[in-house]
């Protein structure tokens, strides 16, 4: 478990990465940070690390506070990035290093990295040096390193970032089962929403040093408290269309909405409907946002259509083949919607 | 293939590099082929054989492989470069880089700035600022330390060119070491320290095999520049009786206060020699590390 306390981090010049963050994270618990970049992912989990001093706060570790130790006495493990695999040692010494600083005979070393290492199908790869293997398979020794310790928790930046599409997925997939198996709590740091929605049992999305939602992956996604979390989360990004409430109706873009129940007459809110949860209805609707058919893109099982609609664009997806054509003017329908006044969620 | 990729044609091109060619010829390859002749001559800077040098075969080498003098000169050499160059420069070098790594603004310019002044003043310069710190009745450092009367120069003149080298010298050292662990990525350090490494199993199993090469390229020049230094002239000529005569003052000393050119010259070839043995074990260990390196890049040893 890490439960963190009022961490705060300034650096020198004043700028402000972490601002007073509590978070607990479970036993065994797979947590992802999301974030654009700046917004204090990376300094979190290297204060958790023990890389970076905080200003203020305090961390613990399964109970002990760790605020003070350095970072070789935390026992965590970090996967960087970059792997960060020595150049000058073949995979075995690779992952045995950190139990060759723990001063574990040589014999007993070579037995574990080679238990790890056919755990994560490296077993044919032992006397390799880090140049002769593929990015997938230093990416494992990474993670062979990480585990040969048997840390308390695993912290991970970023690991999959430098990882071609194709072998990403396979990673994340591989990743998740790992991390299952062994139960051992994961702090993970991603930019990539559907990473993190993908792998994390709950995920805490970031901005400006502070944590604006915490919440399982369908949480996030179906309710995202705020319209920066909204227009962060998801594939194909939120309509976000601002409206007004007049006589309990709303006005959107053209559209006469249900209003939900605590708004006052004359207010400003923003309408948030996903893509994936807007239809298109070839007459007109009262509440439809008209609009002309201005782009298509292929996502492959569907279509991300694009409709004009006066100074706003409206994105739906419909499947595929049931695409209108260019020009032609459709009313986009919503199926779901969310209502934010002053940039939070309301209903 | 096409060589001529700038379309000069052979009469052109050698009418270009012609006039370089000639520079080195009569400025280096001329002088070094004389000294090898001159080296098997009695030929002396006054009296008769100035006019008429004699060829005396290896007579020059034998009796200054024999001289005493010639050898502990050399030994005196071999403690100089160790101490200064190795230990001093190289290490005191590597230090600084490794304080000042994580250093920015005001405190790393300063002690940069320091540093790079001391390297950059003109030798004699240099020479009587030292003569002055170190003077037996009215230096700095007997002031500094309360011994007046201490001659430094008389009583250890090695220990004083030696120390004196280091601090003329390290700035080199520091900036190529600084310059070679910018290439340390941060991510292989910290993951030694989450490991638990203390710094100097950080140095050990992440600095330095990493920054290995600038290492050896760096022992290669300063140790060739250490050899070869004239400076500690300025400061004790050589004495008292010879205690700091390293092999450059050696060879002044005899060729040209003894008058004996041609001895002179037998011994400059013998350093240089010692200079063409130490950058070829340099070299084979450079390349010996890359060759290594081929051989595990090429599929490693058989697993």
């Amino acid at each position: 478990m890490i439960s963190l306390h009022g961490l705060t981090k300034v650096f020198p010049g004043g700028v402000r990465a972490l601002d007073a963050i509590d978070l607990t994270v479970a036993d065994g618990e797979f947590f992802a940070l999301l974030g654009p970049s700046g917004c204090g992912k990376t300094t979190l989990l290297r204060t958790i690390a023990g890389l970076e001093i905080p200003t203020s706060g305090n961390i613990r570790i399964n109970e002990a506070d760790v605020t003070r130790l350095p970072p070789g006495r935390r026992d965590v493990a970090m996967v960087f990035q970059d792997y960060a695999i020595f150049p000058h040692m073949d995979v075995t010494d690779n992952i045995a290093y950190p139990l060759r600083i723990r001063k574990v005979p040589r014999a007993e070393r070579v037995r574990k990295a080679a238990e790890v290492a056919r755990r994560l199908s490296l077993a044919d790869l032992l006397h390799r040096r880090p140049a002769q293997l593929s990015g997938g398979q230093q990416q494992r020794v990474a993670l062979a390193r990480a585990i040969a310790c048997h840390p308390a928790a695993f912290l991970f930046d970023e690991p999959l970032s430098n990882l071609d599409a194709r072998l990403r997925l396979e990673a994340r997939t591989f990743l998740k089962r790992l991390q299952r198996e062994l139960a051992v709590t994961t702090v993970f740091v991603t930019h990539d929403q559907a990473e993190a929605l993908a792998l994390a049992d709950r995920i805490a999305v970031m901005s400006a040093g502070r944590m604006v939602q915490i919440g399982t992956p369908a949480e996030i996604f179906q309710r995202p408290s705020t319209t920066f979390v909204a227009s962060f989360i998801g594939s194909t990004p939120m309509n976000l269309l601002p409206g007004t409430s007049t006589r309990g109706a709303l006005h959107v873009a053209g559209a006469v909405r249900a209003a939900p129940a605590g708004l006052g007459e004359g207010d400003e809110i923003v309408y948030g409907v996903r893509p994936e949860y807007m239809g298109l209805s070839e007459t007109e609707r009262q509440d439809g946002i008209p609009g002309t058919v201005a782009v298509l893109e292929n996502l492959g099982t569907g279509v991300l259509v694009t409709l004009e609609s006066g100074d706003h664009l409206v994105q739906a997806v419909v499947p595929e083949g049931s695409e209108p054509a260019l020009g032609v003017r459709r009313w986009a329908v919503p199926a779901r919607s969310l209502v934010y006044r002053d940039g939070a969620l309301l209903a | 293939m096409i060589t001529d990729a700038a379309g000069l044609g052979r009469a052109r091109a050698t009418a270009f590099v012609l006039p370089a060619l000639v520079l080195i010829a009569v400025f280096l390859v001329f002088p070094a082929l004389w000294t090898i002749y001159l080296g098997l001559t009695d030929y002396r800077l006054t009296g008769l054989q100035a006019a008429n040098p004699q060829v005396v075969g290896l007579d020059n080498y034998t009796s200054a492989l024999g001289d005493p003098r010639f050898l502990s000169s050399l030994w005196l050499t071999v403690a100089y470069v160790g101490g200064s160059a190795v230990i001093g420069q190289a290490g005191l070098g590597f230090a600084l880089a490794w304080v000042l790594r994580t250093r920015r603004g005001t405190v790393r310019r300063l002690v940069e700035g320091v540093v790079l002044l001391s390297w950059i003043l003109p030798s004699t310069v240099v020479g009587f600022l030292w003569f002055a710190l170190l003077d037996r009745d009215g230096g700095t450092l007997n002031a500094l330390l309360g011994t007046p009367g201490f001659a430094w120069l008389l009583d250890h003149p090695l220990l004083s060119i030696i120390v004196f080298n280091t601090w003329r010298g390290t700035a080199f050292s520091m900036m190529l070491y600084s310059a070679a662990l910018e290439n340390v990525p941060p991510s292989h350090l910290e993951t030694a320290r989450l490991a638990g490494a203390n710094v100097f199993q950080q140095l050990r199993d992440v600095v330095f095999p990493l920054i290995r090469r600038h290492v050896l390229t760096n022992l290669l020049l300063i140790s060739l520049w250490t050899f070869n230094d004239f400076t500690p002239f300025v400061l004790t000529g050589g004495g008292p009786e010879g205690r700091s005569e390293i092999l450059p003052i050696y060879v002044y000393n005899i060729a040209l206060r003894g008058g004996e050119l041609g001895l002179g010259a037998a011994v400059s070839f013998l350093i240089l020699l010692i200079n063409l043995v130490f950058a070829l074990a340099y070299l084979r260990l450079l390349r010996g590390r890359r060759r290594q390196e081929a051989t595990a890049a090429a599929g490693g040893p058989p697993a």
